[in-house]
């Protein structure tokens, strides 16, 4: 039984942020530091003809202004080795093309999106560089811009990575059961194409770098805003050519993330560079415009599925074939387009399924993994498909969902394909059915249904929805955790993952005063800085809490078996021992205690410490964590709107979730991390979208034309919990970071349907604006009235 | 370049100062006095990450030049807690309720709601919702802050 | 995102105002609340040379009545409106309105006369003072001048205003009091607090029949500048509304109106909407105007 694992503590990390005393990139302020402004392409596609700083570096207070032929001896930024590994056995199931491409720190020749950075300004501060980078002339040569993933992976069509051969840069196909046999069997079939849009991540805090080098150490120092500083401090040792431990980057307070700020950007190369040239600590922090152009963008898929069903509403077969519009670089090789792949079919049996997949380049902002990874876009696929199969076939879709879940008893569950890592795609624990009996009690299905039907009747168009989805969470490769007490007994414990608001200090606390049998308040966590562990992945895809979760509560037990033995030791005795607060004993004799500082103590060095004979001084512990493989978390979702069916808006009046993400840490915080990405998911729903023209301009560029939902589009999520453990670690965690940003879309989209009902309108293109929605209204009654005039 | 003399007070304290006209609000606290409590999200309004009292009323620190606030009283979430570092209730609420995640947006919040619950000893869950509207929080999805100020007005959660 | 370079100067009176900006009217900008001005000065899409700071022109900050009017000093605050007592009983839309500007905190800044002076055609205040048929007083050094809202404003963003001159007041003519009297503002943004994809006003007043006696109805968002829908004010007349009145109402308005699409609305969605947005103003304002008489009554 644990004693703080599950338990609803305060956050540590809360008093500094509540207080104004936190650190996030942009305080960070040192002695003689200079800010740099980026210049950025207005361009979609174009060549650079020529560049003239004349008399951008007349003003004063300008320190420099650097060009692509300054840097030419840092390494462009290529795709990131660490995520395009692919074992052999899954290379030889799904035969994918990964073509290499890779984006030169600023332009050289041309760029290929608007934003891309063609030179930096360094200056006094940040309003003296923008006034230079006003000034610098850049000369371009506009190119044909592709902006249609279509118009982009035609032959023929201009390249965008000029090496490769076309812009279809990655190409996998997977296939499980016998699609054609099936669509020849089945009664009915039907052929749909679903598209979610590009959105962006839009952590309230931008990204931001500041960079020294430390001439003593010969050091360089970098502070980024990042979720994954050793993936800064690899790459920047490649582009650089430096030794990785003569890098040390830190994550101060991350001001949020959820995907974008994981991967690396070419301002996190380029500002430390110039750090160590100019000698000169050196800051960049991103300004909202330049992120809504130039930080990573994300989903952008669309996908056409031909789906199969019987009469009695067995789905039999799905084949999809889907487009990854990548925008001018793919730096994540498979991740989310094979994370799509093998999340289709989520908590349902359909033992027929064939996906092939196409990542094509664009002239757009890069796209790379945003909370869910993939996942959202293939389960507002797949939930569309059971709303469709259920309209078709005149039932409920609750029937449909029944008809063609996973049980209880199939689990362990063999989805037939492989996870991205090489393993057998079998989901570990899980009951679905029971989820959704759940989320049917917690929104009272049955009242609302007859409800509804009074309703409609005086005019008001209510619908519900229901999505659910399964996500393999905890991806490896692995997270480690080191433990040292010092000599007063005062725990502190290094991680190598990086915190984004995710409660890290607070969480990784409470397992490792299980782990030890101390209080958390003894315990001082460690994160977001390489030189705590020599080796660290970071923050993103669910899975921090099960992998840095679990190495942290091995390392803790592994020190707990040294404590104990000095304890032993020090209490000259030979009984079994319980620790309870700091306090180590034998449960026959408690008065008889010592306490982790005797113990921290005892255990220094030589004729200073009283260790017994053989042990070696000092306590130091380091555990590394590698998980078998991903670990299935779940949940149900249901929303409740109603529709103007006049103007076209959504009201969301009510959110209800039933989920399972194994063992719970904090409950509070779990509660907190599902209450947040539905109000992503909602946006992605109802409000968000990248929206570039046919230029490839870019139309979304500021706060009034990218809409964040605010608080009074958020409703407050009714939610319902389960517990199934999961079997792949000891502690029984499953990820639970993206799970409430990944089913909304498809919940919202067919609770619309609903309270539209029997207006037949389908809601396959998110995000579902008033117009869009007064449109397909218009069209479902236009055809409606043809229908009753023949 | 031609600098404009200022006079205000930050926090309980009387700061002066010669600055750029151009200087925004936001960064004059944050890089003249070194109040970074005070976030930047957007710089055009619409974040609410900038939000500070004004002559005690909440206003976009990223709306305003510096030089617009000579004469003024400012406070920043740096005046919120007690001499001793005590929490004040706002902020314990916060933390009870976790109400924060990364906690990039919460000094706005704050001080929004500093006005607002001095105004509004026993607001409704709609008047609250409205009352943050101008906040944006990435993290949270907003209910519990809501249920942070349902805590300090005495409401039942 | 930062503004450039400007010189700052501070007139503390109108005179003094008017002065700079006769004198440096090639190349000035007023700037008051700055809920506007400032996005644009940081995204250095406007850059002037000189800014002319009226925020501390103490006399332009006020609410008075006079004849027949609601005079609103332009300087004064919409908090300041939003509080105002004397509004809430002699002007009763604007109230109504000046809720859907922005948020609080911009409503905590921004200022009457920077909403009327911007003249955006999706603002609630032109709108409403253009349903009421309000002025707009108007100064520069040599003259001052009282024009209508029809003259003043004249495009997305573009108003009669010269660069030498500043607004000084602006007048709500003071509605109608008692029974049978009605109003309504009708918005629908995309978000809570975004400027509205359309937004319609109607104040009617009926007679002891209930049929209409005077409609006042105006549209905002849908056009280049705020419009009346005289047509259908006339229309409403000596009538009683029914469904098939409305609808002829709803058809008409977005016949009249002129609406540019962006990313938020095309043309077409708008000019469908701002027809349903003013006939839910109709109806509403009839219903309240009821209520008035079982009030009173
Ligand atoms: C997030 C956000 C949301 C908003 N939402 C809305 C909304 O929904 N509805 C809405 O109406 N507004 C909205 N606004 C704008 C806000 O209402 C502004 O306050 C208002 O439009 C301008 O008032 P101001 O005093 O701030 O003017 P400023 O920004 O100072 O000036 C605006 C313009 O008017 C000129 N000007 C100002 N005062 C005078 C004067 N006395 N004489 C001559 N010219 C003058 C300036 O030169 C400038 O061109 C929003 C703003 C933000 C940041
Ligand atoms: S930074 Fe001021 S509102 Fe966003
Ligand atoms: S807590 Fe991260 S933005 Fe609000």
């Amino acid at each position: 039984m644990h004693k703080y694992i599950g338990k609803s503590m305060h956050r540590k990390e809360d008093y500094r942020l509540l207080t104004g005393t936190g650190m996030f990139v942009g305080d960070i302020s040192l002695t003689n530091m200079a800010e740099a402004v980026f210049v950025r392409s207005p361009h979609a596609h174009a060549k650079i003809v020529d560049i003239n700083i004349e008399a951008a570096k007349a003003i004063e207070g300008v320190y420099g202004i650097f060009t692509a032929k300054d840097i030419e001896d840092i390494k462009p930024l290529t795709q990131f080795e660490s995520h395009c590994f692919l074992p052999p056995n899954l290379v030889e199931a799904i035969s994918p093309t990964i073509n290499f491409n890779y984006e030169d720190i600023l332009a050289k020749k041309k760029v290929t999106y608007v934003g891309q950075s063609v030179a930096i300004v360094v200056a006094k501060n940040r309003y003296i560089a923008e006034d230079a980078a006003d000034l610098v002339e850049v000369t371009y040569e506009p190119l044909q811009p592709l902006v249609d993933p279509y118009e982009a992976r035609k032959k023929g069509a201009p390249l965008i990575q000029e090496h490769l051969e076309n812009n279809i840069q990655s190409h996998f196909h997977v296939t499980t059961g016998n699609v054609e046999q099936a669509f020849a069997e089945a009664d009915y079939i039907m052929n749909e194409k679903i598209r979610t849009p590009r959105l962006g991540s839009n952590p309230l805090e931008t990204r931001g770098v500041v960079a020294k080098f430390d001439t003593r150490n010969q050091e360089l120092r970098v502070w980024s805003s990042s979720q994954m500083p050793y993936e800064i401090r690899s790459t920047l040792a490649h582009c650089l050519s430096l030794p990785d431990l003569s890098i040390r980057v830190t994550a101060p307070d991350v001001g949020g993330g959820f995907g974008p700020k994981g991967g690396v950007h070419p301002e996190e190369i380029v500002i430390p560079y110039l750090a160590k040239k100019l000698q000169r600590p050196i800051k960049w922090v991103e300004d909202r415009m330049e992120h809504l152009t130039s930080a990573r963008q994300s989903r952008d898929q669309i996908h056409d599925v031909k789906v199969s069903f019987k009469q009695d509403g067995t789905i039999t077969a799905i084949k999809d074939f889907f487009v990854i519009d990548s925008g001018a670089v793919n730096f994540f090789a498979l991740t989310c387009a094979y994370n799509s792949a093998y999340h289709l079919r989520g908590a349902y049996k359909i033992p027929n399924y064939d996906s092939e997949c196409e990542v094509i380049l664009t002239n757009k902002t890069p796209n790379v993994p945003f909370r869910g990874a993939g996942r959202p876009e293939v389960v507002f696929v797949m939930d569309r498909i059971i709303d469709i199969v259920a309209r078709k076939l005149k039932v409920d879709p609750i029937e449909i969902m029944k008809k063609n879940m996973i049980q209880a008893e199939d689990m362990p569950y063999d989805q037939g394909i492989l996870v991205k890592d090489g393993h057998q795609l079998i989901y570990d624990s899980g009951d679905y059915p029971d989820a959704l009996r759940k989320a049917v009690d917690l929104v009272d299905y049955d009242a609302f249904r007859k409800e509804q039907e009074e309703k409609k009747k005086e005019g008001k168009l209510v619908g519900i929805g229901i999505s659910s989805y399964v996500e393999g969470t905890g991806a490896g490769p692995y997270e480690g955790a080191h433990i040292s007490i010092d000599p007063s007994g005062h725990v502190t414990a290094y991680l190598g993952c990086t915190p984004q608001g995710q409660g890290h200090e607070t969480v990784f606390s409470q397992i490792a005063a299980d782990g030890l049998g101390v209080n958390p308040q003894n315990i001082t966590v460690r994160v977001g800085e390489t030189t705590v562990l020599p080796m660290g992945q970071g923050t993103y895809a669910s899975r921090s809490a099960v992998n840095a979760g679990s190495a942290i509560y091995e390392a803790a037990l592994k020190m707990r078996e040294k404590v104990l033995k000095i304890a032993a030791h020090l209490l000259k005795t030979d009984e079994d021992l319980v620790i309870d607060e700091g306090k180590i004993y034998a449960e026959t004799s408690p008065e008889k205690f010592v306490t982790y500082q005797d113990v921290g103590r005892a255990a220094l060095p030589a004729k200073l410490g009283n260790l017994p004979e053989g042990m070696e001084a000092s306590l130091e512990v380091t555990h590394y964590f590698a998980p078998p493989t991903v670990t299935f978390a779940a949940s149900i979702h249901m929303a409740q709107v109603e529709v103007d069916k006049e103007t076209g808006f959504v009201d969301l009046q009510k959110y209800s979730v039933v989920h399972d993400c194994g063992t719970v840490i904090n409950p509070m915080i779990v509660d907190g991390q599902v209450q947040g990405g539905i109000a992503q998911g909602i946006g992605s729903a109802l409000y968000e979208e990248i929206v570039y023209d046919q230029t490839g301009q870019l139309l979304t560029g500021t706060y009034m034309d990218y809409l964040l939902p605010t608080s009074m589009e958020v409703p407050t999520v009714a939610k319902a919990h389960q517990e199934f453990k999961s079997t792949r670690n000891r502690l029984g965690i499953k990820g639970v970071g993206e799970g409430g940003a990944i089913a909304p879309p498809a919940a919202i989209a067919n609770a619309i349907v609903d309270a539209l009902h029997p207006l037949e309108i389908k809601t396959n293109d998110l995000p579902i604006s008033p117009n869009k929605l007064r449109t397909w209204i218009k069209e479902a009654e236009a055809s409606f009235q043809a229908l009753q005039t023949n | 370049m031609d600098k404009v003399n200022i006079s205000l007070n930050v926090n309980g304290e009387k700061v002066e100062r010669d600055i750029e006209p151009r200087l925004l609000l936001t960064d004059f606290l944050r890089e003249e006095l070194f109040l970074t409590g005070t976030h930047v999200g957007c710089e055009h309004g619409v974040c609410g990450a900038c939000t500070i009292l004004l002559n005690g009323e909440a206003v976009r620190g990223c709306l305003m030049l510096a030089v617009q606030a000579d004469g003024a009283t400012i406070e920043t979430v740096e005046s919120l807690a007690g001499e001793d570092g005590q929490l004040n209730p706002l902020q314990q609420a916060f933390t009870d309720c976790h109400s924060l995640q990364c906690g990039f947006c919460t000094p706005g919040f704050l001080m929004t709601l500093t006005q607002f619950t001095k105004e509004n000893p026993n607001p409704t869950e709609e008047e609250i919702r409205e009352a943050i509207s101008g906040n944006l929080c990435r993290c949270t999805g907003y209910a519990n802050i809501v249920k942070a100020v349902k805590q300090v007005t005495h409401q039942t959660v | 995102m930062k503004p450039s370079k400007f010189k700052y100067l501070k007139p503390s009176s109108v005179n003094e105002a008017l002065t700079y900006l006769e004198e440096y009217a090639d190349d000035c900008k007023i700037i008051s609340g700055g809920q506007s001005l400032i996005p644009v000065l940081n995204m250095r899409l406007s850059t002037p040379e000189f800014l002319i700071d009226v925020s501390g022109i103490k006399e332009l900050n006020y609410i008075r009545e006079e004849d027949g009017y609601i005079a609103i000093g332009a300087l004064t605050r919409h908090v300041e409106v939003e509080n105002s007592l004397l509004i809430k009983e002699k002007c009763p839309l604007l109230i109504d309105a000046i809720k859907w500007v922005g948020h609080k905190q911009i409503r905590n800044r921004g200022t009457i006369g920077g909403s009327i002076a911007h003249g955006d055609p999706s603002a609630e205040l032109p709108c409403v003072l253009t349903t009421l048929r309000g002025e707009i007083v108007i100064a520069s050094v040599d003259e001052e001048e009282v024009v209508g809202p029809e003259d003043f404003f004249l495009t997305y963003l573009l108003t009669s205003l010269q660069t030498n001159q500043l607004v000084k007041e602006i007048r709500f003519p003071i509605m109608t009091q008692g029974e049978r009297v009605g109003h309504s503002f009708v918005e629908v943004a995309r978000r809570h607090g975004d400027f509205g994809l359309a937004i319609a006003a109607a104040v009617i007043e009926l007679d002891n029949q209930g049929l209409i006696q005077k409609a006042q109805l105006a549209v905002g968002g849908v056009n280049p500048v705020p419009l009346i829908i005289e047509e259908a004010e006339e229309l409403l007349i000596g009538k009683k509304v029914t469904e098939a009145l409305l609808k002829e109402i709803a058809e008409l308005t977005s016949e009249c109106v002129d609406p540019e699409g962006d990313l938020h609305g095309s043309a077409d969605y708008r000019r469908e909407l701002i027809g349903t947005l003013l006939k839910r103003a109709i109806e509403e304002a009839i219903a309240r105007a009821w209520e008035g008489e079982e009030k009173v009554g």
